[in-house]
């Protein structure tokens, strides 16, 4: 023994250490790569060893290669034998190994977790701490579910190193493991509290990160984090305090209003500038938030921007930078205050940092007007000639256009200006955003119609320049630069307007030069088609017989110059060129025949306005009735063995399409590549794999003797040159070259062409002497004959922008989006509202027993104070008045609010007596509360008697005081001592063109007398809605609570803006709780019709079921059948449903209906669930699954309009 | 949350890489060179921050780091995290290496890379800020030492001294940190 551990040791000595290797790798510069080859080959030779230090000592050097690049996954499983080491020193080596080459699809992770999970167990805890700093960077998902449980035991270890650990490696948990977030987020919270400030600091970094993805669930805990953040001085907590608020504020506005104080107290307080600049982001994200009319906040405007301006004029570069980011953001809500500090901004585009360059850039957009959008225009020009790397001068061209086309060109006085300076960046050099200059031509021809004739004049002149765009090879070989896109354009464009033309021949003739063809295919297919249009024009305008004959020459030349094209390697322009050329020929026999319509047989092919289509259209055009994407079309064919592999590969790419099919539904080509999919894999499928096999045989014995198949070659690359070399012997010969252009129109090198307009602008301001101007300007285009027309359009205001956009019908460019998450960002997968409760039955076992870990009680936010008072009904009764008590203060706003408290009383209490309206909007947000309530109620149960006497007794009291009370103060009140909360679906209440309304009924908890119906009303017009009055028509049994005015409807004082939703709760009295009511109901309302406000009113029937009093009380299998046995449920009911299944029903009745499973026999096939209604009567039901796939369900209760009533409604739950 | 750690020296050699999103190998080594590219062609005098970087980037994302003497210290992370935060993280650190090595040098991180890998556990975990106070991180630092020598006790390791370095120019011994902006400097844990 002791012999081998010295020869153990001996080996040691002569193996490498990482020193030596990093050492032989510095000595052996010139041979690296086999040096370090040779390394690895010694260390496979000494992971092979038995003693684990030499093992560890492998690994270490094995953990550096990883780091200059060498893959050691092959090491897994050695990483993972000097893991399990009880050396701490090993053991350290093994987790950094591990850290820095597995990850989540490693697959020797598998045998690592009962290792890990003995390692976290540790008694020492470095030895843990490694093994928590390892976990964090490979946790997988099986890893993440089956340690969760031992990682929520170390959140309470007495050790703060551990907890802090712990608490962060949840976060990775969760991410992995979402189901875990729920049972571990009380946890979680109670670390907020934690005495060590590192665990609290941690802590809030998980609910900061979990918050920004998902904000709205943690709305609830902003009490807690603004408790920290008025008490705490730990900086780098503040800062995430900070911006967690940042996060929340927008959902919530009083939130923001609550902060503003102590934020501006802060900015002025602190000396750390990382502080302060968080207050001042976090401050702007709450005016944003509030930005409507709070004029009594234009100080805390004025503070950020005044900071900022500071942080923007420091020497410090960093501080600069992080101003301007800052200032970008206050730009989006308050122009006006950033617009101030103009001349600062404009200084730092000369900065000679980039990336505060880049800052600057992003401000501009803000900072320009009418006045002086062409000097900053010029002045990014000059920038971008002067700049050096394309990133740059892309990203200052890609601002120019924004800032020229934003609010749909609202700053542009002069297009022609705009059309100029767009024509000088398609000609600077080294862009590579020629679509996007290309796409912007196209849209200001379009959409300003007066700007087209000059327009249709500057394409043309740059159709005729286009051997501009060549960019000679290397190979000496003809390439465009990518601003060749322009050509794009500006083809189109001619082709478009061509009667705004004033030589259509020549720019023909141009559309038809040779080198034409080196251009991209969807150029060239656009030149194509252009032609044609260009012709038909030319057509049309030949009136005189001279004129007609040169016509028919073109057509000639036309068709002969087109031909090549029809041997394009590119498909579109084939098939265009084949188009093209046979409607030419057509044309050219009616001609011959002496048909005089000949010409308009051909306007015809192109008639019809174009207008531009909304950049969301594709999207919003309706999925057709029946149509289901994802559904197979065909099943697919199981795989077979015997075929070769070759082929499945092609199998697997019709199969993939087919299954992504649903991702084409944004797609433009979508449509197309489904039918050919569709077409493809019927044929697939029906063909037997040995007609496949005859059937590939002849498709390549068809390739092969098909000139047209192109095989992927050389010869592909060679075709359009070979076409080009057809072209250019014709081309001489061609009569048209000898068209004499009577106007020659050339462009001024020298000077930039907007130039002119920019010093045109800088003469009107200098002297406002109009004739003297425009006598200069005569003389500078002199070739402009009409060119005074032009100058009135560049002095009056600018011309009409079209800003219509086309649609699919009923569809609206502000329609909502999915937000825009990936599929696969794991935050999806968190957005789990933690407020309401969880039930069993939806989790999986492993959370069921994570449950079980968490000693304290269930999630709840408010009442922390009767934490342990909760099943006591003393306690219970005490602190009912306690909240009535601080109902009262409300009355009175104090500042010793309490922090403890919901959320909204939190919130209410800092603007308790602002205006009724903010009332009204509390109490519309109030019912989002209600769901974020929680259930902490779980009474013993042999206290149940005793209790249900209690809470009789205070129904009653209360039924006494609220007649007193008006509809408000119940509201409040009812949401106050919400406890049960039984979130339902909202169900869909009636709608119309203009409104849709949609309800849900919620229970108030221990009363049976009123049930809260939160309405929701969403205007999806485009048209504000105001004066709403809601009104129901009462039952005998059933009555809505109006307020003062027991007659009338209630008044709604909300206007609801298009597009916008806002939820009304409303009471409703209950006489009867033990049967369906059906309530009809009216709603009217006013909006803005064709002529004057319209008066609108929409009919509907609300239900209110009787499930919503049902609790789900617990009850043991003995109370149970005592109960059944006992002749106390008189009540009786039964149905039969199809196509549901037992545990289905299960599901869905424990959680939509509030009932408690009992029982379930072993064989699975029947379930008795049990119920208690607000009424005092006991619900027992047994769900039967039948022989025949059908479930019986049977009803019984001690009232038998209660059994009945339930029934049904399962009924139609089910059906 | 933070979603990579470089540092690497002027010639961008890496000398320490911690990526909290998996990366292949290849892919790492192209972050370096790219991270360095962009790094490497700022002047000294121009802000801390850097956008972009195709590779390990996204819009969230920032690059934020310091260039101390010959070694760059490139954290790249996404808004979450405050940029003025991580910069002053980036000098706690350097400080942390410069306790742990008495006056660290780029030596000490090409030959002790798996200590400074212990460093930086104490202070990121998996991509997020564990401890940001200096004295508890040397604290822990010197206990997981102590433990680690008392194990080399127990099992007779032998320290093998180094023989002395060759081909060491003195001047690169003496890493100075540079002077903070003041603004900085203030922010206090």
């Amino acid at each position: 023994m002791a012999l081998t551990k010295l020869k153990g040791n001996l080996e040691r000595i002569l193996d490498k250490n990482l020193a030596d290797l990093v050492r032989g790798i510095r000595n052996n510069k010139e041979n690296e790569v086999k040096y370090i080859a040779q390394c690895i080959e010694e260390i496979k030779a000494e992971l092979k060893q038995e003693n684990i230090a030499v093992k560890a000592n492998a690994v270490a050097k094995l953990s550096y290669l990883q780091m200059i690049g060498y893959d050691i996954s092959w090491a897994g499983f050695n990483i993972i034998e000097v893991m399990s080491s009880n050396k701490f020193t090993f053991k350290r080596i093994g987790y950094l190994a591990a850290s820095q080459s597995f990850h989540q699809d490693t697959e020797v992770l598998m045998l690592t977790t009962n290792m890990i999970r003995k390692d976290l167990s540790s008694q020492s805890q470095y030895d843990a701490g490694v093994t928590l700093s390892g976990l964090a960077c490979f946790i997988n998902q099986d890893l993440a579910r089956d340690l969760a449980n031992d990682l929520m035991t170390l959140l309470s270890s007495t050790k703060p190193y551990i907890r802090k650990k712990a608490v962060l490696l949840m976060y990775k948990v969760f991410l992995s493991f979402p189901d875990a977030l729920r049972p571990a987020f009380p946890r979680l919270k109670e670390k907020l509290e934690d005495p060590d400030p590192g665990v609290q600091s941690a802590a809030v970094n998980v609910i900061c990160e979990l918050a920004r993805k998902n904000p709205k669930n943690y709305l609830s805990l902003a009490p807690i984090f603004f408790k920290l953040m008025t008490s705490s001085t730990n900086n780098w907590m503040l800062i995430k305090i900070i911006k967690l608020f940042g996060a929340l504020t927008p959902l919530e506005p009083r939130l923001g209003k609550k902060l503003i104080e102590p934020l501006t107290n802060l900015i002025h307080s602190t000396s750390a500038m990382s502080l302060l600049y968080e207050c001042i982001n976090t401050v702007i994200a709450v005016l944003i938030s509030i930005s409507t009319g709070m004029p009594s906040h234009s100080a805390s405007i004025q503070l950020c921007v005044q900071k900022l301006r500071i942080l923007i004029e420091d020497s410090d570069q960093n501080l600069k930078y992080l101003g301007l980011l800052a200032m970008s953001k206050i730009l989006k809500t308050h122009p006006k205050s950033v617009q101030a500090h103009k001349d600062l901004i404009l200084l730092c585009l000369d900065d000679k940092d980039e990336s505060i360059r880049l800052r600057a850039l992003d401000l501009l957009y803000g900072m320009v007007s009418k006045k002086n959008l062409m000097e900053i225009v010029k002045k990014l020009m000059v920038h971008m000639d002067r700049a050096e790397g394309t990133q740059y001068r892309d990203e200052l061209l890609s601002k120019i256009i924004e800032i020229c086309s934003q609010d749909n060109y609202h700053f542009i006085t002069s297009f022609e200006w705009y059309i100029s300076v767009l024509v000088d960046l398609s000609r600077m050099e080294g862009l590579r955003q020629g679509h996007v200059v290309a796409s912007q031509l196209m849209d200001v021809t379009i959409r300003v119609p007066a700007i087209r004739p000059f327009s249709v004049e500057q394409m043309a002149l740059l159709l005729e320049t286009s051997s501009g765009f060549a960019v000679r090879g290397i190979t000496g070989q003809v390439a465009f630069s990518s601003m060749c896109e322009v050509l794009y354009a500006a083809a189109w464009i001619c082709g478009e307007f061509a009667s705004h033309l004033k030589e259509p021949e020549a720019v023909l003739e141009c559309v038809l030069k040779s080198k034409v063809t080196v251009l991209p295919g969807h150029i060239q297919a656009v030149f194509i088609h252009n032609l044609m249009k260009l012709y038909a024009h030319i057509l049309r305008k030949a009136s005189t017989a001279e004129e007609k004959e040169r016509a028919r020459q073109t057509l000639c030349v036309l068709q002969e110059r087109l031909t090549p094209f029809m041997q394009s390697a590119d498909l579109e322009v084939q098939e265009r060129a084949s188009t093209a050329v046979h409607v030419l020929r057509v044309i050219s026999k009616l001609q011959d025949v002496g048909e005089a319509d000949a010409v308009n047989e051909l306007m015809q092919l192109f008639q019809g306005e174009l207008n531009p289509v909304a950049p969301k259209a594709q999207r919003k055009v309706p999925l057709p009735d029946g149509l289901d994407l994802d559904a197979w079309i065909n099943e697919p064919e199981p795989e077979s063995n015997d075929e070769p592999k070759a082929d499945k590969g092609s199998l697997d790419i019709f199969y993939k399409t087919s299954t992504s099919v649903s991702d084409f539904r944004d797609g433009y080509q979508g449509e197309s590549v489904y039918e050919e999919t569709e077409h493809m894999q019927s044929e697939d499928v029906r063909q037997s794999a040995a007609r496949q096999q005859v059937r590939r045989e002849a498709l390549r014995v068809e390739q092969a003797n098909n000139p047209h198949y192109l095989k992927a070659s050389s010869q592909a690359r060679q075709s359009p040159s070979a076409s080009s070399q057809l072209l250019s012997p014709a081309s001489e010969e061609i009569p048209v070259m000898s068209i004499n252009l009577s106007v020659p129109l050339q462009v001024s090198t020298s000077k930039k062409l907007s130039d002119k307009y920019l010093e045109l602008e800088r003469n009107k301001e200098a002297s406002s002497d109009s004739k003297k101007h425009r006598s200069k300007r005569d003389k500078k285009k002199k070739k402009k004959k009409d060119s005074s027309d032009e100058e009135e359009t560049i002095q009056i205001v600018a011309p009409q922008v079209i800003s219509t956009m086309e649609l699919p019908e009923g569809a609206r460019l502000s329609d909502s989006e999915d937000d825009g998450r990936p599929q696969t960002d794991p935050h999806r997968a968190l957005n789990i509202d933690l407020d309401t409760p969880s039930y069993p039955k939806e989790k999986p076992v492993v959370c069921a027993s994570l449950e079980q870990a968490v000693s304290t009680p269930s999630t709840k936010i408010k009442k922390s104070k009767s934490k342990n008072g909760i099943e006591g009904s003393k306690e219970e009764k005490a602190r009912r008045k306690k909240t009535k008590q601080e109902k009262e203060e409300k009355v009175a706003p104090s500042k010793g609010v309490n922090l403890n408290d919901d959320l909204d009383f939190w919130l209410s209490a800092s603007n308790g007596n602002e205006s009724k309206e903010k009332k009204v909007a509390t109490k519309a947000e109030m019912t989002v509360e209600e769901t974020a309530t929680s259930d902490p109620k779980k009474p013993a149960k042999n206290k149940k008697d005793k209790k249900e006497k209690k809470e009789k007794k205070s129904k009653k009291e209360k039924r006494e005081k609220k007649d007193t009370q008006d509809r408000d103060e119940q509201n409040n009140h009812l949401s106050e001592n919400m406890i049960t909360p039984v979130t339902t679906a909202w169900k869909p209440l009636v709608d119309d063109k203009r409104l849709v309304m949609k309800y849900r009924v919620v229970a108030v908890p221990h009363d049976q007398h009123q049930v809260l119906v939160p309405v929701m009303l969403h205007n999806r017009s485009s048209k504000t809605i105001h004066s709403m009055n809601f009104n129901v028509v009462d039952s005998a049994n059933a009555r809505l609570c109006r307020g003062q005015h027991e007659q009338d409807g209630v008044e709604l004082p909300h206007q609801l803006a298009s597009q916008s939703r806002v939820e009304i709760p409303f009471a409703f009295a209950v006489m009867d709780s033990t049967m369906v009511h059906q309530l009809r109901g009216v709603l009217t309302y006013m909006t803005q019709g064709e002529n004057g406000s319209v008066s609108e009113k929409l009919d509907f029937k609300l239900q209110i079921p009787c499930s919503v009093f049902l609790t789900s009380d617990p009850m043991s299998n003995d109370q149970f059948a005592e109960l059944l046995a006992s002749q106390e449920l008189p009540g009786k009911a039964k149905i039969l449903c199809e196509g549901i299944a037992l545990t289905q029903a299960l599901d869905r009745a424990s959680r939509e209906l509030n009932m408690r499973l009992v029982e379930m026999d072993s064989s699975g096939t029947s379930a008795s669930l049990y119920s208690h209604h607000l009424s005092d009567h006991h619900l027992c039901i047994l769900m039967k699954s039948q022989a025949d796939g059908r479930l019986s369900i049977y009803g019984k209760s001690s009232n038998p309009s209660l059994a009945s009533s339930v029934i049904e409604e399962m009924r139609q739950m089910f059906a | 949350m933070i979603k990579a750690i470089l540092v690497f020296n002027n010639h961008g050699k890496p000398r320490l890489s911690k990526f909290y999103q998996y990366f292949n190998e290849d892919m790492q080594q192209q972050i370096v060179r790219e991270t360095f590219q962009l790094v490497s062609k700022r002047d000294d005098n121009v802000c801390n921050f850097l956008e972009g970087g195709s590779l390990i980037g996204g819009s969230d994302y920032k690059l934020i780091y310091r260039h101390y003497a010959t070694l760059y210290f490139v954290f790249c992370v996404d808004s979450s995290e405050s940029e003025l935060g991580i910069l002053d993280l980036i000098q706690v650190f350097v400080e942390t290496l410069d306790r742990c090595f008495e006056n660290v040098c780029e030596l000490d991180l090409i030959f002790h890379v798996d200590k400074v890998h212990y460093i930086l556990n104490e202070l990121v975990m998996g991509g997020m800020v564990l401890e940001t106070n200096m004295s508890e991180i040397l604290s822990r630092i010197e206990d997981q030492n102590k433990l680690e020598k008392s194990e080399a006790g127990l099992i007779s390791l032998k320290n093998v001294n180094l023989p002395n370095l060759p081909n060491i120019p003195q001047q690169i011994k003496d890493i100075k940190l540079p002077d903070l902006p003041q603004a900085i400097k203030d922010l206090k844990f």
